[in-house]
């Protein structure tokens, strides 16, 4: 178990294996996040980042290796409410019939117990959630009638409700409109330096975040083909600026 | 003993058929609205369709009907619900295959009992104008049993019926709370058995629903909105069906349809004027 300044990795994996069927989706992969930490994961389709989120968060149990969150085994971990989740393409059910601020408040419910009725610092948890994703002003408003990149901002919010120590978004800004990007870049930001929120970003879309990340984690045909500070990649001729066009290039080639 | 109520609810029997049925109109929309949420419409009529087989089962063994369709009907839904959970069916695979199980053994059971003949239509289409003081007493503990358990667990229900994932990694006990919701629809359908039948039971748990989305602006507003549709179309339908004697289960269902073409009517207008 790794320490940062006296506490254990949010998230560790120790050689982690999966596979479905025959097919090899995760061949002993590494990865750990500090607390505090802004890590973005990235690689080319089916390279399996998904699938390691999934492992991560104890939604699958890995073939061989080990998962841990907070230093537990992921299926042993109790508080689990300290992780915050955005799922890819969280879709909204055209006929959802909830507001902004009962989706957001749905996030609390697993940390004061799925009985307990919403005390006033649940409420104060969502309006914080919200203020932070810049959608104070709609909390009436029903989710449908929002733009996608606001419904979005709506399920980090979601996330963010419970005040986790890691935050797990998977492809969270595919698609978003630039203002909500940049909103999005900021909600993510301010977790992560003022409040010390470890943040795992799996995304096609680093430019928004790239100056902002700690480390960088490429993942290609299930092995880790590049893991530190952005930085290192860009020495390598790579831009994450303009991903569009090298960094694309850079995972799908050769090596 | 009568009370002293207005046509048409002035006969002891009208009166405990609007106990049974305002029960019944409350709870299976209450329930619907996290069915219809998880995109699982017609799990009532899956399960519908096993209590009938547990109704077979009790006339052939001579156990009350009622208690045979609770068991079945609660082990049913949950069996589908843990095949659906394991991803070992897809919901509506698993509910397919328990629906026609359930009729073809209902069909059986109840010849083998020598009970296939008209007796078996009040539990199809229900019977509500020959409920018992006991039966509507019955009916109405377990609805006050379903509202008090919504009541208590509906913000934890409204999260893993959004997102069963997120819910999963938050913590929240998403398997138990499916099951639950479960065994939660079983007892509603055997409530409903007398009232409109196994097989309109899922009418009452989707139309007033599908009627409340189209008015209410909250998840909260939807539930207060489909209960209060349910509740209606039980005193419509009971009132039109004893003035036109006709059958008070179908025309509960076709008052709960009607509300669905209206408020559907509504919402196209209102969108349109709103383009």
């Amino acid at each position: 178990m790794s320490l940062t300044d006296g506490r254990p990795d949010v998230l560790r994996l120790d050689g982690v294996g999966f596979s479905y069927g025959r097919h090899q989706v995760l061949d002993h992969v590494s990865l750990r996040v500090g607390p505090g930490e802004f890590v973005a994961l990235a690689g080319p389709n089916g390279s399996g980042k998904s699938t390691l989120v999934r492992v991560a968060l104890g939604l699958t149990q890995p073939e061989g290796g080990e998962a841990r969150l907070f230093g537990e085994p992921t299926d042993h971990l109790r508080d689990r409410w300290r992780i915050g989740y955005v799922p890819q393409r969280a879709v909204v059910v055209d006929q959802l019939p909830a507001t902004v601020q009962e989706v957001v408040a749905s996030g609390c419910v697993a940390r004061r117990g799925w009985a307990r009725r919403p005390r006033p610092d649940d409420r104060e948890r969502v309006d914080r959630a919200l203020e932070v994703v810049a959608l104070a002003g709609r909390r009436r408003t029903p989710i449908v009638e929002l733009s996608g990149g606001q419904q979005q901002r709506v399920f980090i919010a979601r996330a963010l409700a419970s005040e986790p120590e890691l935050l797990v978004l998977d492809e969270p800004i595919a698609g978003v409109d630039a203002e909500s990007q940049a909103r999005f870049r900021d909600a993510l930001v301010t977790r992560c330096r003022d409040d010390g929120v470890a943040v795992l970003l799996v995304s096609h879309e680093l430019g928004a975040v790239a100056d902002d990340l700690d480390r960088l984690v490429v993942l290609r045909g299930g092995r880790v083909a590049f893991d530190g500070p952005p930085a290192d990649l860009t020495a390598e001729g790579v831009s994450l600026g303009v991903h569009h066009t090298d960094l694309p290039m850079w995972l799908e080639g050769p090596g | 003993m009568t009370l002293p109520l207005p046509w048409p609810f002035d006969r002891e029997y009208m009166q405990l058929a609007l106990a049974s049925g305002v029960a019944v109109g409350a709870c299976a929309p209450l329930i619907g609205t996290f069915l219809v949420q998880k995109r699982l419409s017609l799990m009532g009529d899956g399960i519908g369709h096993m209590a009938f087989a547990g109704v077979a089962a009790g006339l052939l063994t001579g156990v009350s009907p009622l208690w045979t369709a609770l068991l079945v009907a609660v082990l049913g839904a949950m069996t589908i619900e843990w095949l659906r959970l394991r991803r070992r069916a897809s919901g509506d695979l698993a509910l397919a295959v328990f629906f026609y199980t359930g009729i073809a053994g209902g069909v059986v059971l109840t010849s083998a009992a020598g009970s296939l003949d008209s007796g078996v239509l009040t539990y199809l289409f229900g019977s509500v104008l020959t409920v018992s003081p006991g039966d509507a007493l019955g009916i109405c503990l377990l609805g006050l049993g379903i509202l008090a358990v919504v009541a208590v667990g509906w913000r934890a229900l409204f999260a893993v019926a959004m997102d069963e994932e997120a819910a999963r990694v938050a913590g929240l006990p998403v398997d138990a709370l499916s099951l639950g919701l479960a065994a939660l629809t079983a007892v509603t359908v055997v409530a409903a058995m007398r009232v409109v039948g196994v097989l309109l039971v899922a009418a009452l748990m989707v139309l007033p629903v599908g009627s409340a989305q189209r008015v209410a602006r909250s998840f909260g507003a939807t539930l207060r909105w489909a209960v209060a549709i349910g509740v209606g179309s039980v005193i419509i339908g009971l009132t039109v069906a004893r003035a036109a004697s006709l059958a008070p289960g179908g025309t509960i269902v076709l008052v709960a349809a009607a509300a669905f073409t209206v408020t559907a009517a509504l919402d196209v207008g209102r969108r349109h004027r709103m383009a």
